[in-house]
């Protein structure tokens, strides 16, 4: 240990002051960028998962769609017959 | 010989394999960073002529050497997807621009934060601390660019061209303590030859290197699985994977 106490840790010779500037700051943007990189992959997975309901939304709608087509027009059955 | 690497190639392969490695690697990130820094700021020795002030050192250097190597890195990415049409060194070379950009910096604030003390001074216009901050503005370049398009191939090529033609900076950053005058120091760690630096300020910052390089492997990999889901949203395995999240949460929610 080359400090005696804890009030000389913090004063750190006199550049204290820079010191924990440095460790604060790094720290900080460090702890930023991780919280940042874990948030954007729950967003993204967050992003196609409403991608895909839409997709899958738009597809029933389509096919209804056709099947409402189909019944106003000749309908299979007749053709067979 | 290195056919062993051919399935790695495979974006649902390295997806899964990067989530297991990122366990490992945080734990090993955390083991080495605290005993670091402990010993850097409680343990270590104070410089005969800094002072304690000298313990900046065991932040900037590694931040500062690491921001280089990531650009590397980053190149050889980029590189690799240019000529190999290789579509996962693109989600790798975005994966890393961010932390590039962080890590330059760190390097740029604790080095004003240990210049003002030292030279008296927060900034020079020399030509280390120029040619560094010219790397911060690269990554934020090549951020801009992967974010610009939609389309991720066309991104990957606009970032990965301004990566390589950024390369250039890479030595003139390495050398420029020889060749220019300049506030900066020379380099007291040198890889291959003799450090000119005592053993008991050494061992701390062997351990700060190792413990950042770590966290910036385990970053890296965190940002890399996005970016594969978001380049292969439409594939089938994709699909199953943001199934099996929406289902855990259904079920966390109840």
């Amino acid at each position: 240990m080359q400090f005696d106490s804890f009030s000389a840790f913090i004063n750190m010779g006199g550049y204290g002051f820079y010191v924990w500037l440095s460790f604060g700051v790094s720290t900080a943007l460090i702890l930023a960028l991780i919280v940042s990189s874990m948030m954007a992959h729950t967003q993204v997975i967050k992003d196609i998962a409403v991608r895909q309901q839409r997709e899958a939304k738009l597809r029933q709608v389509r096919s209804k769609h056709k099947e409402n087509q189909n019944s106003q027009t000749n309908t299979p059955n007749e053709i067979t017959q | 010989m290195w056919k062993w690497l051919h399935p790695y190639a495979n974006p649902e392969v390295s997806y899964h394999f990067t989530g297991k490695l990122i366990p490992w690697l945080s734990a090993l990130t955390a083991l080495f960073l605290s005993i670091g820094i402990t010993w850097a700021l409680a343990f270590a020795p104070a410089d005969y002529q800094q002072g304690d002030s000298f313990r900046i050192f065991y932040l900037h250097v590694p931040a500062a050497s690491l921001s280089m190597g990531i650009y590397v890195g980053m190149a050889i990415a980029a590189f690799t997807s240019m000529v190999w049409q290789f579509k996962l060194a693109d989600a790798s070379a975005a994966a890393m621009a961010p932390v590039g950009a962080t890590f330059t910096a760190i390097a740029l604030i604790t080095g004003a934060a240990w210049g003002k003390p030292m030279w008296g001074t927060w900034w020079i216009w020399d030509a280390r601390l120029t040619s560094e901050l010219i790397l911060l503005f690269l990554y934020l370049g090549v951020i801009a660019l992967h974010n610009a398009f939609e389309d991720k191939n066309l991104a990957g090529k606009a970032a990965g061209i301004l990566t390589l033609v950024g390369v250039i900076n890479i030595p003139i950053i390495k050398y420029s303590v020889e060749w220019w005058n300049t506030l900066h120091q020379g380099s007291t760690v040198s890889k291959l030859g003799k450090p000119s630096m005592s053993i008991d300020m050494l061992w701390p910052f062997l351990f700060c290197f190792l413990g950042f390089a770590l966290l910036v492997a385990t970053i890296i990999c965190i940002r890399f699985r996005s970016e594969i889901l978001a380049r292969n949203s439409i594939r089938p395995w994709v699909r199953a994977l943001v199934a099996e999240h929406l289902l855990q949460e259904k079920n966390n929610a109840v």
